[in-house]
């Protein structure tokens, strides 16, 4: 609507509307003929299945119930992980951009643990706490916690002195504060950390799997992995990038329109 | 009664405020004139709460309000909660009369980043005297709003100021403005500065100002 009124020309208007979804499925068409030529070079299905070749054994698993149970383990993992990472990380973050003092004491901490890699922290967990839910959970917490972070400590930064003062002198209550002062303008931050750490995530509980559990996406990638099973390994891939991008589409996208509002108007 | 003893205010080393004395009554305005820098701001931090690191006291009554030099509103709620959220005694219906007191009772279910800055100017005066202020600060309300804007704005503080008589502690550079809305003018002057009476206005004076 908003590009109606501000476009310099008005036959410009209506042209991306129709010009995003066309290119994103270009895009997607030109991915597709990739895999179709080098399916068809590699003429191996066993090394490179064809699209069409993946359809049987997706139906199997699905009707097999296999597939949404592991869809499902590690769903449940991804929202737990996420959960905590983003509350911790997020206080952690807040505390050490409001305090000096806090960001002096912890910054080498979040150095230190952003460049760890992910499988140390992971084999680490696995080996001091066991090969259990609660190290493997712990293991994708801590590997996100920093970059959560790091990202809300520069919203916590930019948090304007002004309305702070506002809110002091009208006496506005903690609950008020946080709403409407705090929240709003943490937003794009959490937003960014949220989009960010859904990605990192899911790929790190794969990892997670693949090591030291015993159902999930991942523990289900490294046993067609060990049987050479490509197309199991792309099925099992491709559902949870399905569901990731219907997360984006569904969740993550219409929130972070509606905290936007104020600045499209 | 507001009441305001600074002995020492510093930044540092560097001395701004001396010794400050001054009280305001339930219904007067006090003015504040002084150049830029002199640290008018600095003492109605002070007198607002806003910065408790000084030498001295002050005795301030329990409702507050403040009018900053920008408008400080929340963009990302509308103008309607704008007032609600600040106050939340105040119903819907009195925040839509404080709209269409200070002429933007049309505004009501739009974003501020959509108002012109005299209307956001506007709705921050409304704000203020939304919680029926014992003591207002107007911190240069009318800066960088054209002669024409500012002049309205004034009425409609003047008009604002008739209908509620809170205690009002004004600061501007404006010599003018003091002298429309204020029963006492002084000026800060001087580093570190200090306050010095102005002569008051004859009634005569004031009426044909007025």
């Amino acid at each position: 609507m908003t590009d109606i009124r501000h476009a310099p020309r008005p036959h410009a208007a209506f042209l991306p509307v129709f010009r995003l979804p066309l290119e994103r499925l270009a895009s997607l068409g030109a991915l597709l003929v990739l895999w179709l030529v080098a399916a068809e070079l590699t003429g191996d299905p066993t090394v490179l299945p064809a699209p069409w070749e993946m359809v049987a054994p997706a139906a199997k698993e699905l009707a097999s119930g296999a597939l949404p149970f592991h869809l499902g383990m590690t769903l449940w993992r991804v929202a737990w992980s996420f959960c905590l990472a983003m509350a911790l990380g997020g206080l952690i973050g807040f505390a050490m951009g409001r305090s000096e003092r806090v960001d002096r004491w912890l910054d080498p901490w979040l150095v230190i643990f952003l460049n760890l890699p992910a499988l140390v922290l992971i084999v680490l967990c696995y080996l001091w706490i066991g090969l259990n839910e609660t190290a493997a959970i712990a293991a994708v917490v801590l590997n996100k916690i920093p970059n959560v972070a790091a990202l809300i400590r520069e919203g916590a930064r930019a948090l304007d002195p002004q309305v702070d003062a506002m809110a002091r002198v009208y006496r506005l209550s903690p609950l008020t504060r946080l709403r409407h002062i705090l929240l709003p303008q943490l937003a794009p931050f959490i937003t960014a950390a949220a989009r960010s750490g859904l990605a990192v995530i899911w790929k790190i509980v794969l990892v997670v799997e693949f090591l030291g559990r015993s159902n999930g996406i991942g523990f289900q990638i490294h046993l067609h992995f060990q049987q050479f099973d490509v197309a199991m390994v792309l099925v099992y891939a491709f559902s949870f990038i399905l569901v990731m991008l219907a997360v984006e589409g569904l969740v993550l996208q219409p929130v972070e329109r509606r905290v936007r509002r104020w600045r499209a108007a | 009664m507001t009441a305001v003893h600074v002995q020492r205010k510093a930044f540092g080393s560097l001395e701004v405020l001396g010794d400050i004395r001054f009280t305001v009554a339930p219904g007067q305005t006090l003015a504040i004139l002084g150049p830029s820098g002199v640290g008018k701001s600095t003492l109605l931090r002070i007198v607002a709460g806003l910065d408790p690191d000084f030498e001295g006291r002050v005795r301030r009554p329990e409702r507050l309000a403040m009018v900053f030099q920008e408008p400080v509103l929340l963009p990302w709620r509308t103008c309607l909660q704008n007032l609600t959220l600040v106050h939340p005694d105040l119903t819907e219906a009195q925040a839509m009369d404080l709209l269409r007191r200070v002429g933007l009772e049309d505004k009501a279910g739009v974003f501020p980043g959509q108002l012109s800055l005299g209307q956001q100017r506007r709705l921050a005066l409304a704000r203020a005297f939304a919680g029926r202020p014992e003591l207002l600060i107007l911190d240069e309300p009318y800066v960088s709003l054209d002669e024409a804007t500012a002049a309205e704005m004034l009425s409609l503080t003047r008009d604002l100021l008739r209908e509620h008589a809170p205690a009002t502690l004004l600061v501007t550079h404006s010599e003018a403005e003091a002298r429309s809305l204020a029963n006492r003018v002084m000026r800060l002057d001087g580093s570190p500065a200090r306050l010095v009476e102005e002569r008051p206005f004859r009634p005569r004076e004031r009426e044909a100002l007025a």
